[in-house]
């Protein structure tokens, strides 16, 4: 009873933010409501009691992926008005294609599809479940060559981002931080002894 | 549910009896944290105060204790200004996030054996996550404020936060390597057995990484080029006055003391006790009994060393921070993480033969 109302309340959120995305006017709004999105989608998978994932989902992409999607949506000027231009001329076309797809996927999946009967909640795991050590178990046994490609894979985006960024330029300053720690008094000041001069007046010229 | 609770929410449904103690605990937890965060504020003043050869705040109440409500009572009554072109709901909401994900992250961390309000399978995840929802506030602040500063701040906080999250998250994995969970309870409980049990030792490089990167998260001197008031006036939250500029100065210490806190679990054995053979000796052997005295001691000596840290050390630059962040410490970590790996493997005792 309590679990179904969280579900719909979440469910309901969701649906809001995620229609929001799309028809918020400024384009930060629209990042801070996929952020929305995301967070109640985690709330939806707490409720699965799939908690590594839902937690994993805030913590990748709220946490990381939307922080710089943000960065990038605030630090560039969007101008929308050219890009609201010719909303009306579109929307014919838009509407139509929009209705052929609507009409498409309630052919293939029909009305059974959104029946709650034949989508029944996974039944609930004993007290010591821990979401993290199954996945965990299935990933490093079943699913342990797929993993260990997609690990590869990262690993080879990550060296190539970085090998387009180690450009060397010459005639460029730079500052080299352990030379600069290593710098003693001695490589700056030169203090020199002078013996001391008669001061010499205006008036005795 | 403990039994007296158990009998006075007994009449109420299941579920609401749950909620009522819930919040109770959640109450429980509150109330002393942020009069925590109150008289923090009064602390730093004085330690720093005293390290300057100055008094520090001294006129209000006895030795100035009453500082804290004096500069509660200031801020309440003080004028709310939202600027001319700012984003008015983005400008109210930036500082509730703020203080939101502060304040989450605690419900996790284990005071002691049983002293914990959701004692969860994924809880270093969820700390994780929590923490860096923080980053949000900032951002949205910076931005809704419609000033060139509070951007520019914005833009140097967020960016370090998010270099140095990284640097934290690898020092966690280490930790979570090393005791086999991420459960807080269960991590400190991996620590059992004295001072050299603690995974302070077999973690050092970790130990620092994790301390210096706290200190880099909540954007604390050395590291505050975010609120740098000689570039960039005083960054994200310069158009900020009033209660809301106190709730952004609340988030800050629930965080400083945060990470003091979750610095102490994982490194330090949390409320467990440096000496506990010693808990056998006449009359004092319950000092060194595992407690929360212990838990709360460790926590007091993070949070001075906050303190000391700012009266002591100048800014970092900018560029510095970023290198000290990706190019120091993130490779630091993977390397220990090999080590840690091997030491897991070879039984390193005394830490990893029972692993």
């Amino acid at each position: 009873m309590f679990v179904q109302l969280v579900f719909y309340v979440l469910g309901a959120v969701l649906v809001a933010s995620a229609v929001a995305v799309i028809t918020a006017r400024n384009p930060v709004h629209s990042a801070l409501f996929l952020v929305l999105a995301f967070f109640t989608s985690a709330g939806i998978w707490l409720l699965l009691e799939a908690e590594f994932l839902a937690i994993v989902l805030v913590l990748v992409y709220v946490g990381a992926v939307m922080v710089l999607f943000l960065f990038v949506v605030m630090m560039l000027d969007v101008n929308l008005a050219p890009l609201r231009e010719g909303f009306i001329r579109y929307l014919p076309v838009g509407a139509a294609v929009a209705v052929v797809v609507v009409v498409e996927i309630a052919l293939v999946i029909g009305a059974s599809g959104f029946d709650l009967g034949s989508m029944p909640a996974p039944p609930a795991h004993e007290a010591g479940y821990s979401n993290t050590k199954e996945l965990g178990a299935l990933l490093y046994t079943v699913y342990v060559y797929p993993f260990e490609i997609a690990g590869a894979i990262l690993l080879v985006a990550i060296v190539a981002a970085i090998a387009l960024t180690m450009r060397r330029r010459s005639g460029v300053k730079t500052q080299d931080p352990a030379r600069q720690v290593e710098v003693r008094r001695a490589d700056r000041v030169r203090i020199v002894r002078m013996p001391a001069e008669k001061r010499e007046r205006v008036s005795d010229r | 549910m403990p039994e007296p609770l158990a009998t006075a929410l007994g009449w109420l449904p299941y579920e609401l009896a749950l909620l009522v103690e819930t919040l109770l605990k959640i109450v429980a937890l509150l109330v002393p944290l942020l009069l925590t965060v109150a008289w923090y504020t009064y602390a730093e003043r004085k330690v720093i105060g005293y390290m300057q050869v100055r008094l520090g705040p001294n006129r209000v109440g006895p030795k100035g204790l009453l500082q804290p409500v004096a500069d509660a009572v200031k801020l309440m009554f003080k004028e709310l200004i939202v600027p001319a072109g700012a984003n008015r709901a983005l400008f109210v909401l930036a500082p509730v996030i703020s203080l939101t994900s502060a304040l989450a992250a605690w419900a996790v961390v284990p005071f002691s054996d049983f002293l914990v309000i959701a004692d969860v399978n994924a809880g270093l995840l969820y700390v994780l996550a929590m923490t860096s929802l923080g980053v949000y506030g900032v951002i949205i602040a910076g931005w809704a404020s419609n000033s060139k500063y509070a951007l520019l701040g914005a833009m140097r906080s967020a960016a370090q936060i998010v270099a140095y999250e990284i640097a934290m998250g690898f020092a966690l994995v280490v930790v979570l390597m090393a005791a086999g969970s991420l459960n807080l309870r269960e991590i400190v409980l991996a620590q059992e057995g004295g001072l050299v049990q603690w995974f302070w030792l077999p973690l050092l490089p970790m130990f620092a990484v994790y301390v210096i990167s706290g200190i880099a998260e909540t954007n604390r001197a050395p590291f505050d080029v975010a609120e740098g008031e000689s570039e960039i006036v005083a960054g994200f939250h310069v158009e900020y006055s009033g209660m809301a500029f106190s709730v952004f100065f609340l988030a800050e210490y629930a965080n400083m003391i945060l990470i003091s806190a979750l610095t102490v679990i994982m490194f330090l054995g949390g409320w467990l006790s440096p000496f506990p053979e010693w808990a056998d000796a006449p009359y004092v052997g319950w000092v060194f009994e595992p407690g929360v005295h212990w838990f709360a001691g460790k926590l007091v000596l993070f949070m001075f060393l906050y303190l000391w840290l700012r009266a002591t050390f100048p800014r970092y630059r900018y560029d510095q921070i970023m290198r000290l962040g990706w190019k120091v410490f993130i490779p630091l970590t993977i390397i220990w993480i090999v080590v840690v790996g091997i030491a897991i493997m070879a039984g390193l005792p005394p830490w990893f033969d029972g692993v």
